[in-house]
């Protein structure tokens, strides 16, 4: 038996080493991670590299070839149903019935929750008023927009009052501002306790995250805080320094940047060009390098690697490491 | 928490939600049936009847014209016309204006009146063979008939004298025929139409997996999705039932109570073959179109239309792996022939046996091909 202690510091998930098989095929390997109780998780990676599946052990839907998994403190391989008692889940596609009013939407994922009617009317109060929903109560939520639909969605999944919420690709497909709202209300939420596993392709949703990890076919190649990421040796190699160059002829200044020893590599982002250089490489001297070339330069400032670069980074170390591997 | 049914209630007023809004498709699904009821009993007639006959009487005299008079007066002949020519009488044929020649030769009732044998000749078109064996069948007895009449000169009985006596169906009434096997037929395919059409619709739209991720369980989610079109199917048989006694005026010999009985197990095969069609289909436009698949064995192979005695021996013992076959035999036991559930017991459990077989397949495929997909 747990103490109150042990329930107290256990954490909303963890998974230790987990394997899912599909006969030959390997999509989950060796996967460990640990999700504190309040955090929003960020789990990124391409379309196939194991994402989904992750979730689907991690609800119960998929038994486990290998490894543990803890979910709510309920191992999810003795107890799937008592976990999904304790999650809530959203779709990217929102799964909400479009025949059926809003309310009709929360009045059946309340009763699929077996809430009593004294607390399924409290809560269906209180996510309509949390969620905005109250003008669109009787409306057929095929009516509503991409932003309305989602918020109905995170609506259905809250009604019984989960601890964790796993969304899969929550902001796909809908517009910035319902977008900029939902993260909002997010960060109200995980100020509540509540924690969040949410699967994501954009970088700027990446960056909010409290904690991120990072699966590229079926291996976990990052995890910890996008901070932490930022630092790692992979990312920031020792004696190496990231700028950010402005230029008018980015093209043109991209073309001669790659012929120049001390780059090691160089990328274009809108105006200008991110460059990984080597630290002693002097700044003044890259500027009159590239006047001599007829570039003229705006700026060269020092810029700290985003997201992007450092999943950038891991992927091609990873990709090295398998193909080593193969040879 | 070990309440396998878990989630039933919900599942089962979401879904008759679904029916209310869609109230097209249940109207839909309803009239169907009645359509094709109309069609088959007022439209269609197996019993050939007032076949188009064209006739060159060479000889004109009493007797060739009594000879016609008896094979108009058959009712299965009608004659159109009267040539002058054997020209005109293969046109006609040819034609396809009528489908049956009769050509009485000139010296037709002179050779009757000399006790010598007289030949008449029937042409009969081939290309269709339910008439023409209809043609042949009547020609004959007229002939045979006639030849006796003048043998025994109306002195004697016949030495055995065949009485064919129809039971059932005495008027040889094709609504009677039709309509029982049509019950069978239109259950089917509301009942499997309807359930895999409610469970592919949720795959499409993502709900189902976001069920899965609720704690509601497998047998409460499938049987708050069946029973609605359990009740449909069931409210659909009243219907027809109802129309084929009160507006087609079947007769109903045995006990409607037990037919309805007998129905469950028949919609539990065609409710199970719908789940097993959902786990397949991925998209509505697929579930349609293997919706269709068991409708084609079950109109041929069931002896809904034309006897199971006419499948080739290789097929034939597919006709007892279809539902349709036992359901239409409960059918028109019941209602044609009276039988009772002594009769029939054997069709109930060879219904529930498919259905139960169909369901463990169906679970099982729903299992690994939608849940651990």
């Amino acid at each position: 038996m747990a103490t109150p202690t042990q329930i107290l510091s256990e954490p909303a998930i963890s998974a230790e080493r987990l394997v899912r098989r599909f006969g030959n095929f390997t999509a989950v390997s060796d996967v460990s991670f640990r999700v504190e109780k309040g955090e929003i998780f960020g789990f990124l990676g391409p379309n196939g590299s194991g994402k989904t599946t992750v979730i689907k052990m991690l609800t119960g839907l998929l038994p486990l070839s290998g490894g543990n998994a803890r979910v709510e403190g309920i191992d999810v391989r003795t107890d799937s149903e008592a976990v999904r008692e304790r999650i809530g889940y959203m779709s990217q596609n929102f799964s909400l019935y479009y025949d059926l009013t809003v309310s009709e939407n929360l009045q059946f994922y309340g009763r699929i929750y077996s809430l009593e009617p004294a607390r399924l009317k409290r809560r269906i109060d209180e996510i309509v008023q949390l969620n905005g929903l109250a003008p669109y109560l009787n409306r057929l939520s095929s009516q509503l927009s991409g932003g309305w639909k989602q918020r109905l969605a995170l609506g259905c999944a809250m009604l019984h009052e989960p601890k964790l919420l796993f969304l899969d690709e929550p902001t796909a497909g809908i517009d910035p501002v319902a977008r900029r709202q939902l993260w909002d209300l997010l960060f109200e939420l995980s100020g509540h306790g509540i924690t969040f596993f949410v699967t994501t392709h954009y970088m700027d949703e990446a960056e909010r995250c409290s904690h991120v990890a990072y699966i590229y076919y079926g291996k976990l190649i990052a995890d910890g805080t996008p901070n932490s990421l930022r630092e790692l040796p992979e990312v920031q190699p020792h004696g190496t320094l990231r700028v950010e160059i402005t230029t008018p002829e980015v093209t043109r200044a991209l073309r001669f940047a790659r012929q120049i020893s001390g780059i090691r590599s160089a990328t274009i982002f809108g105006q200008s060009i991110h460059a990984l250089i080597d630290d002693h490489f002097n700044l003044d001297e890259l500027r009159e390098q590239l006047l001599k070339d007829g570039i003229a330069v705006a700026e060269i400032r020092p810029l700290a690697p985003s997201l992007e670069d450092v999943f950038v980074e891991l992927t091609y170390k990873h990709q090295a490491l398998l193909e080593a591997a193969s040879d | 928490m070990t309440n396998i049914f878990r989630g039933f209630g919900a599942v089962f007023y979401k879904e008759a939600l679904h029916v209310r809004r869609d109230a097209g498709t249940l109207f839909f699904s309803l009239t169907m049936p009645l359509l094709q009821m109309f069609l088959l009993g007022f439209a269609i007639d197996t019993n050939i009847r007032q076949i188009n006959t064209v006739v060159y009487n060479a000889d004109g005299r009493r007797e060739s014209r009594e000879l016609l008079d008896r094979l108009t007066n058959s009712d299965t002949f009608h004659i159109i016309r009267f040539v002058e020519n054997d020209h005109d009488l293969n046109d006609m044929i040819i034609g396809g204006k009528a489908r049956v020649g009769v050509k009485i030769p000139v010296d037709y009732s002179d050779r009757l009146l000399h006790n010598m044998s007289a030949q008449v000749l029937v042409l009969i078109d081939g290309s269709d063979s339910s008439v023409a064996g209809q043609a042949i069948n009547v020609t004959t007895a007229i002939g045979l008939d006639e030849s006796l009449r003048r043998v025994l000169q109306d002195r004697a009985a016949l030495a055995v004298d065949m009485r064919p006596k129809l039971l059932f169906n005495p008027d040889s009434r094709s609504p009677n025929f039709f309509l029982p096997g049509l019950t069978a037929i239109m259950l089917l395919n509301v009942t499997t139409f309807l359930t895999a059409f409610s469970i592919v619709r949720e795959k499409e739209r993502g709900t189902l997996e976001q069920l899965f991720v609720t704690p509601v369980r497998p047998f409460g989610l499938l049987l708050g999705k069946l029973l609605p079109y359990l009740g449909i199917g069931f409210f659909e048989l009243c219907l027809i039932l109802f129309f084929m006694r009160f507006v087609f005026l079947v007769p109903i010999h045995g006990n409607v109570l037990l037919l309805a009985f007998l129905s469950l197990p028949y919609l539990f095969a065609a409710l199970s073959l719908g789940i097993l069609i959902s786990s397949k289909a991925n998209s509505q436009a697929e579930a349609m179109q293997l919706a269709f698949l068991p409708i084609l064995p079950s109109v041929f192979f069931s002896g809904y239309i034309f006897p199971r005695e006419t499948i080739p021996a290789i097929l034939y013992p597919l006709s007892y792996l279809i539902p349709a076959t036992y359901f239409i035999n409960i059918t028109r036991g019941i209602i044609l022939r009276g039988a009772t559930i002594t009769h029939l017991w054997k069709d109930g459990l060879a219904l529930c046996l498919i259905g139960a077989f169909l369901l463990i397949i169906a679970a099982r495929r729903f299992h690994d091909k939608v849940i651990m997909a």
